[in-house]
């Protein structure tokens, strides 16, 4: 029996004690300081914070209005991304799979926004959208749709729109390299069966595609709410929230509160009801998926 | 059958075929081309001069004013921020490959008390969303001292690396916990007999075979911290400790309408990524799926 395994051994422990040392310092440490300060009056500063018990959740329910807005702009921003993203992402990756011609570009391509960060992200979309002299005013100019011109980031009736398209330009590409992967795993030979039965492509696409990528379709639903909910940075190179509140989603609220109004426990309690909320919706979505695997 | 009909029903075959793939082109097509074009437009208008930029509509600028670049990386701080960017990545990557490739061992070879536990707690941060760490997160950076406050350097930066390293880790012990399973027991075993102490096998026998993982690791973490932006958000206020992400926020805000400059300093942001990109994309694509998927 190699000395490693001997019952007692302090060497596993000496392997983990790096790796461990991090994560109880800026893991769960944090999580026990954000329950904590949710119950306190805190500015930031004052050595001796009053406990005030569930006032700051009594708050969030009963006088924030703009934090739960905050919730359906980015609900609004994440149906969109299930939606049409998502099946956007599935036509392509089951264009790409067909062994099409120049698939491995059209992958290469597809990926491409998705390794680039949310800061150069919306900070070229800016410029695209920019009200006096972006590119996408030409075009429509050029279209003859020039009454359709305006700046799209800073009208309350685009805004919210225009950082959505940006996202799903963002993210659909992500989607797609999941659902090839999937897809990738159904063997070829369950499409040559049913094609010897006489099935058409929508009845090998309803019969065996779809149920057998079910899983990843969950899995990439989960990830895609999760995602979409806490989009941040994108919002801050685009348009910090405004114009008004139009853009504001959770957490620009809970940033505003912490360093905007220097209320500590009142972000934590907001940080708290929006993990809450993602949690519920995750543990919802993995009993689906292991009710379907 | 008669040759003209057969020939005529494999021209209808092979009509019906071109069709259908003509038309995931025409799907695919336009995608890749609007994913390409805002690409393009950047560089293009990354060498437009600040009075061209405006009313010059041209893909291509002639004569393209590459000064940009060098007022961008000079004038711009882009040069210290790309800096700053490089050596945060690489010490973020180090730690997380080095800190993530021991902890996965001990997990994958000592069963010891609470393994199982440990291994399910430090994995379900990984699935479980606490939107709201980062405000716990800052209180605890400055209780530390780690929060960038006009003075010192390694302080805040080491604020920044931290959190960092620990984010990695979870991903990193979830790729490799498996890869260090597959390796068969008997030859550390014959290395332990040769006089190998566990730190030996470690380091001679299973981080030489890890190393396709561990690359994968390397490269995904790579990414991420490339691409960081919210704790550089919250950590620094001083231009010369900036990462590349933090920087364009800062340059966007004090020259809001200076297009040229500011694409020019994303180009350079995103250089280094693209290119390992191109390169290794195989790997980059089967390291997030394997991620996601597995998870």
């Amino acid at each position: 029996m190699p000395s490693s395994i001997k019952a007692g051994s302090v060497k596993p422990y000496l392997f983990l004690l790096p790796a461990f040392l991090l994560f109880a310092t800026f893991s769960i440490y944090p999580f026990y300081l954000l329950t904590k300060t949710s119950l306190l009056s805190w500015d930031g500063i004052s050595p001796n914070p009053p406990f005030i018990g569930l006032q700051n959740y009594a708050q969030i329910f009963t006088h924030d209005p703009v934090f739960w807005r905050s919730f359906t702009q980015a609900g609004y921003i994440t149906l969109l991304a299930l939606t049409l993203q998502n099946a956007v992402a599935l036509c392509l990756a089951i264009a790409v799979n067909r062994k099409l011609l120049w698939g491995a570009a059209y992958r290469t391509i597809f990926f491409l926004p998705p390794i680039l960060s949310e800061i150069v992200v919306g900070l070229i979309w800016f410029w695209i959208y920019d009200g006096n002299y972006g590119i996408f005013n030409e075009l429509l100019t050029h279209l003859g749709l020039g009454a359709w011109t305006r700046s799209w980031l800073a009208d309350p009736k685009t805004a919210l729109t225009a950082v959505a398209v940006v996202h799903m330009w963002k993210g659909f590409g992500w989607g797609f390299v999941m659902f090839l992967a999937g897809l990738q795993t159904i063997p070829e030979e369950l499409y040559e069966a049913a094609r010897v039965d006489g099935a058409n492509a929508w009845l090998r696409f309803r019969h065996i595609t779809l149920p057998l990528l079910l899983p990843v379709c969950i899995m990439v639903s989960i990830l895609t709410i999760l995602g979409t909910m806490q989009i941040f940075a994108l919002i801050i190179a685009m348009t910090g929230g405004g114009p008004g509140y139009h853009t504001e989603v959770p957490i620009t609220r809970i940033f505003q509160s912490m360093l905007g109004s220097s209320q500590f426990g009142y972000a934590c309690a907001q940080g708290i009801v929006f993990g809450l909320i993602l949690l519920t919706v995750s543990l919802v979505q993995m009993r689906l998926q292991r009710r379907t695997a | 059958m008669t040759d003209r009909e057969t020939s005529g029903s494999i021209t209808i075959q092979r009509f019906k075929r071109w069709l259908a793939n003509a038309s995931w082109h025409a799907l695919c097509l336009p995608v890749a081309a609007s994913c390409l074009f805002p690409l393009i437009w950047m560089v293009s208008s990354s060498l437009k001069t600040q009075q061209t930029v405006f009313t010059d509509h041209r893909l291509i600028p002639s004569p393209p004013h590459v000064q940009n670049y060098v007022t961008a990386w000079t004038r711009g701080h882009f040069g210290i921020y790309f800096l700053n960017s490089l050596l945060y990545s690489s010490i973020v990557v180090l730690g997380v490959v080095s800190l993530a490739a021991l902890a996965a061992y001990a997990f994958s070879r000592f069963t010891f008390k609470g393994s199982g536990f440990l291994y399910r707690l430090l994995l379900s941060t990984m699935l479980i969303p606490i939107p709201g760490a980062f405000v716990a997160l800052y209180i605890l950076l400055n209780q530390l001292g780690l929060i960038d406050q006009g003075s010192g350097e390694w302080l805040p930066r080491l604020g920044y690396l931290l959190p960092q390293i620990n984010g990695g880790l979870p991903f990193g012990i979830f790729i490799l916990k498996p890869f260090f399973d597959k390796v068969p027991k008997e030859l550390e075993e014959s290395a332990e007999v040769d006089g190998c102490g566990v730190l030996g096998v470690f380091w001679h026998i299973m981080l030489p075979l890890a190393r396709p993982a561990l690359g994968v690791v390397a490269l995904l973490t790579a990414l991420s911290a490339w691409n960081e932006f919210l704790l550089a958000y919250l950590v620094f206020s001083r231009h010369e400790l900036m990462p590349l992400q933090r920087g364009l926020l800062a340059f966007h805000g004090a020259h809001l309408t200076e297009y040229p400059l500011l694409m020019a300093g994303m180009v350079i942001s995103i250089l280094p990524i693209v290119a390992i990109y191109l390169v290794m994309q195989r790997n980059i694509i089967q390291g997030i799926t394997a991620g996601a998927l597995k998870g």
